[in-house]
């Protein structure tokens, strides 16, 4: 919901230092979200002078590096580091996106601030909560619906209609297009969001799906689908170039096209 | 404190399965409104030029009265669809969004409706 300040104990405080070691040639500060549920503590932001000759180019590298060999306590996600897990979305310099495919030069400016995916509950450091997203996930049921009897090879489908889902099946669920919409921020509880809705539109397109009206019945909602205010962010911040704000426009075209 | 599950928390009451009437008849008024906004705008640098009793008569033409009556009634529509969406958005408990979405329809509708009121008054020649 609409907060326009932070609850006094989500407000960050203070924060440690880490000084670059001695003879560190090529240094870069990192500002790092800091929460640790158990201390009691509020927020706080550590920053860290990072020598970059010692870590590779992406700032997962920074990260890891950052957890091996100056403060092993900095907690946060990661798994594939090639951008198909989605499993490092943060908001790394303002921007949602995933660590390791996110180069540190890229960054702009001297300190590059590192946070977890914006309003969400944070668990600890920069590992965010995303029971809820998963959950809208499922709740489109991202799966095959069909009623004729399953033929004896399989469900058939055109190479034209096969590329309709081109741009959809593409996505990850890194959450970093939901968790930059205000719309999302603003009705988390009630709005599906921007990767939700990709996926519903990729099963309404299915050409093999037969529960289409279905689907659209069940997104047909002022808050489900209508809360897409055509922002665009999701589709400025998808690490793998999609476009869920397309996707929702066109769910919201078909709701047309049954009533006209 | 709840125990719903997850999946309970994101399906909600449901899909309303409303909402295509309200976001069509949107992108129909703003349709309808780029033409009516010209004309009314031609038609304020026209008012100006004349006196009183020529301004009189251009209302008491039923195309002029008729058009302003549309620019009026669709302009106002519009604003109250568009309040609606900001109020829904924003505003979150059950008795302030009540309030605030009747207090938008009451005052759109009584501001609608007495401004084409008094179009019609003039244009019938009331004035």
């Amino acid at each position: 919901m609409v907060q326009l300040r932070l609850p006094k104990n989500s407000v960050p405080k203070g924060g440690k230092h880490f000084p670059a070691p001695p003879g560190a040639t090529k240094v870069k500060t990192f500002k790092v979200y800091r929460y640790d549920p158990d201390s009691g503590m509020n927020p706080s932001w550590d920053t860290y002078d990072v020598d970059l000759s010692k870590c590779g180019p992406m700032v997962l590298d920074v990260l890891i590096h950052i957890k091996n060999d100056i403060d092993p306590t900095l907690t946060f996600r990661r798994s594939c580091r090639e951008g198909i897990c989605g499993s490092c979305a943060m908001n790394i310099a303002g921007r949602n996106t995933l660590a390791c495919i996110h180069g540190h030069e890229e960054c702009p400016g001297d300190k590059i601030s590192i946070s977890p995916l914006p309003h969400m509950p944070v668990v600890k450091d920069l590992v965010p909560d995303l029971t809820l997203f998963y959950a809208q996930y499922a709740s489109v049921e991202p799966w095959l619906k069909t009623e004729t009897p399953e033929p004896q090879k399989e469900w058939r489908q055109s190479p034209e209609d096969r590329e309709k889902l081109d741009g959809l099946y593409e996505c990850i669920l890194c959450a970093c297009c939901s968790t930059s919409c205000p719309s999302y921020w603003w009705n988390q509880e009630k709005y599906l969001g921007p990767a939700a809705l990709l996926h519903a539109y990729r099963w309404i397109i299915d050409s093999r799906d037969e529960a289409t009206g279905a689907r659209l019945d069940d997104v047909e909602d002022p808050f489900k689908l209508y809360r897409c205010h055509t922002i665009m962010n999701c589709a400025q911040v998808c690490p793998k170039g999609l476009n869920p704000a397309k996707a929702i426009a066109e769910i919201k075209k078909m709701l047309v096209d049954r009533v006209v | 404190m709840s125990f719903r599950t997850p999946l309970s928390t994101a399906r909600g009451l449901g899909s309303a399965k409303h909402g295509v009437g309200h976001w069509l008849s949107e992108r129909v008024a703003a349709v309808a409104l780029v033409p009516l906004v010209i004309w009314g705008a031609y038609s304020v640098i026209l008012l100006a030029q004349l006196d009183y009793y020529g301004a009189v008569e251009w209302i008491g033409n039923p195309v002029n009265a008729t058009l302003m009556i549309l620019t009026i009634a669709i302009s106002f529509m519009h604003m109250s669809a568009g309040v609606r969406v900001i109020v829904e958005d924003y505003i979150y408990g059950h008795l302030t969004k009540a309030a605030a979405l009747l207090l938008n329809l009451f005052i759109c509708g009584l501001a609608g409706a007495l401004a084409i009121m008094s179009i019609l008054k003039v244009a019938l020649g009331g004035a």
